[in-house]
């Protein structure tokens, strides 16, 4: 076996966090995406205008500088709002953020503009006549998405929505730099402790790869699961 | 540059942060920044286009390790590519009395190799893709010219492939452009560097990131339009009429 000089517990435990801390960020960042996807789509210009303005900011900024300005600039902000309402009401509230909590917010709010571009194309993909079943079968705008549509447009969705989510996972390594003991940082913090740079990053990069081949597998399921009744095309 | 700073003097003089001292740091950063992409993008460019090349080949051993190159490069965080550079070559027992040391001293040049690498993998896949994707009517009629596959790649295969990958090529540039932040960690002041200097100098996180943000922002859209202009010029054949 190989000797991880007592750090190979804190290396596990910072194995899970990558793990939570990606799912966590991939569902914030799928509801952010329909969410703005729909905006996108709405015709009401109130609407599809934040949507715009959200993803080209989020699309032109580095996703580093962003974690560091929420992480950072999330707590001042937050701080000068409580000193607000402690002078004018007299409620004492201290509000500490997380930085497991600013790392799935972060991430989820960076990858929900990628989902939405995603989302949106799908959307546009598909068939019209389905729609159009649907609302002459009486049904609600909410049956409507959560029956047809969604179905519908996933499978469409599914190869961005994969890709996406390999690159996710990755971004999950930085959250290193504000703090989080992940597995990047545990293997950091033991490379500078021992000098022996291969001995810890390499099972953390296998770490990386294994989570993507498994990825990999999950995604050929889910992709038979949503091209259920459609002819493959190959 | 020295002196366009001096003239802003008068206009910031009531700005604690944007002093002339803290923008031509930012200055510094940019140029890093700048630098570090350009640099490892023309090597990384240089270096995929015989990869992708040897990806496309008969040769199993060939085609099987440059695979294994860029799946190792694409599945990781670049990250742990920048600290196995940067600590990996660092602490090679010796490496501090070798001639070599003066190199690796400075963070710079091992940023350079893991940023190289990296984009050289990302670019290697964009070109292979576009090699696969070769209509197969211009090889054989390629081919039934009786050109030598050296030939084809040189007239045909590359000045069309290469074309055809050029959308997804300038994706891959911004990716690098916005991924060149984290060389900030092995204390190479690019802009985010700065940028992280200058808030925990002020305490002041909205002005110093804002700042760089925008800075990123113009540079990723002045990317975007190179290659909107490039794929104007370039891909003329393949719009529609």
């Amino acid at each position: 076996m190989i000797d991880f000089q007592g750090y190979g517990p804190r290396l596990l435990e910072g194995a899970l966090l990558t793990l939570e801390l990606a799912v966590l960020s991939l569902l914030v960042a799928v509801v952010l995406g329909l969410l703005t996807a729909s905006a996108r789509l709405s015709r009401l210009a109130v609407l599809r205008l934040p949507a715009i303005i959200y993803t080209v900011i989020i699309r032109g900024v580095p996703d580093l500088v962003l974690m560091l300005l929420l992480f950072y600039g999330a707590q001042i902000g937050i701080n000068q709002l409580t000193d607000m309402i402690y002078d004018r009401w007299g409620w004492d509230i201290f509000i500490n953020i997380d930085p497991f909590v600013a790392g799935v917010i972060t991430i989820g709010l960076i990858f929900g503009a990628y989902m939405a571009e995603t989302f949106r194309g799908a959307f546009l993909a598909v068939d019209q006549g389905q729609i159009e079943a649907a609302e002459s079968f009486g049904m609600s705008p909410w049956l409507l998405f959560r029956h047809i549509r969604f179905p519908l447009m996933m499978r469409h969705a599914l190869p961005g929505l994969g890709n996406n989510w390999m690159v996710l996972l990755k971004t999950t390594a930085l959250v290193s730099i504000i703090g989080l003991s992940d597995m990047v940082r545990v293997a950091a913090e033991a490379t500078r402790a021992t000098h022996q740079t291969f001995l810890f990053m390499i099972p953390v990069a296998l770490g990386y790869l294994a989570i993507t081949s498994l990825s990999e597998i999950g995604m050929q399921w889910l992709k038979k699961r949503y091209n259920a009744g459609f002819e493959e095309a190959s | 540059m020295q002196e366009l700073l001096q003239s802003l003097a008068p206009w910031l003089s009531d700005n604690a942060i944007f002093t002339p001292a803290t923008l031509a740091q930012y200055w510094g950063g940019f140029v890093n920044t700048v630098q570090l992409v350009f640099i490892s993008l023309i090597i990384g460019l240089f270096l995929a286009v015989p990869l992708a090349i040897g990806r496309a080949s008969p040769i199993w051993i060939l085609r099987k390790s440059i695979w294994l190159y860029t799946w190792i490069f694409r599945g990781t965080p670049l990250l742990i590519q920048l600290y196995i550079a940067y600590y990996g070559l660092a602490f090679i027992p010796g490496v501090q009395d070798s001639p070599i040391w003066p190199l690796i001293k400075d963070p710079l040049y091992p940023a350079l190799l893991a940023f190289l690498l990296n984009t050289a993998a990302y670019t290697t896949e964009i070109f292979y893709g576009a090699i696969k994707a070769m209509p197969r009517g211009e090889l054989e009629a390629a081919r039934a010219y009786g050109m030598s596959p050296m030939l084809a790649y040189r007239r045909i295969i590359l000045p069309s492939a290469l074309r055809r990958a050029l959308p997804a090529y300038g994706n891959e540039v911004i990716f690098m452009l916005h991924a060149s932040a984290i060389a900030s960690v092995v204390t190479i002041a690019d802009l985010t560097g700065v940028a992280y200097n200058i808030y925990s100098r002020y305490y002041a996180p909205f002005s110093a990131f804002i700042f760089v943000a925008l800075c990123y922002m113009v540079l990723s859209f002045s990317i975007q339009g190179i290659f909107r202009l490039l794929e104007k010029r370039m891909l003329a054949h393949l719009q529609p009429r």
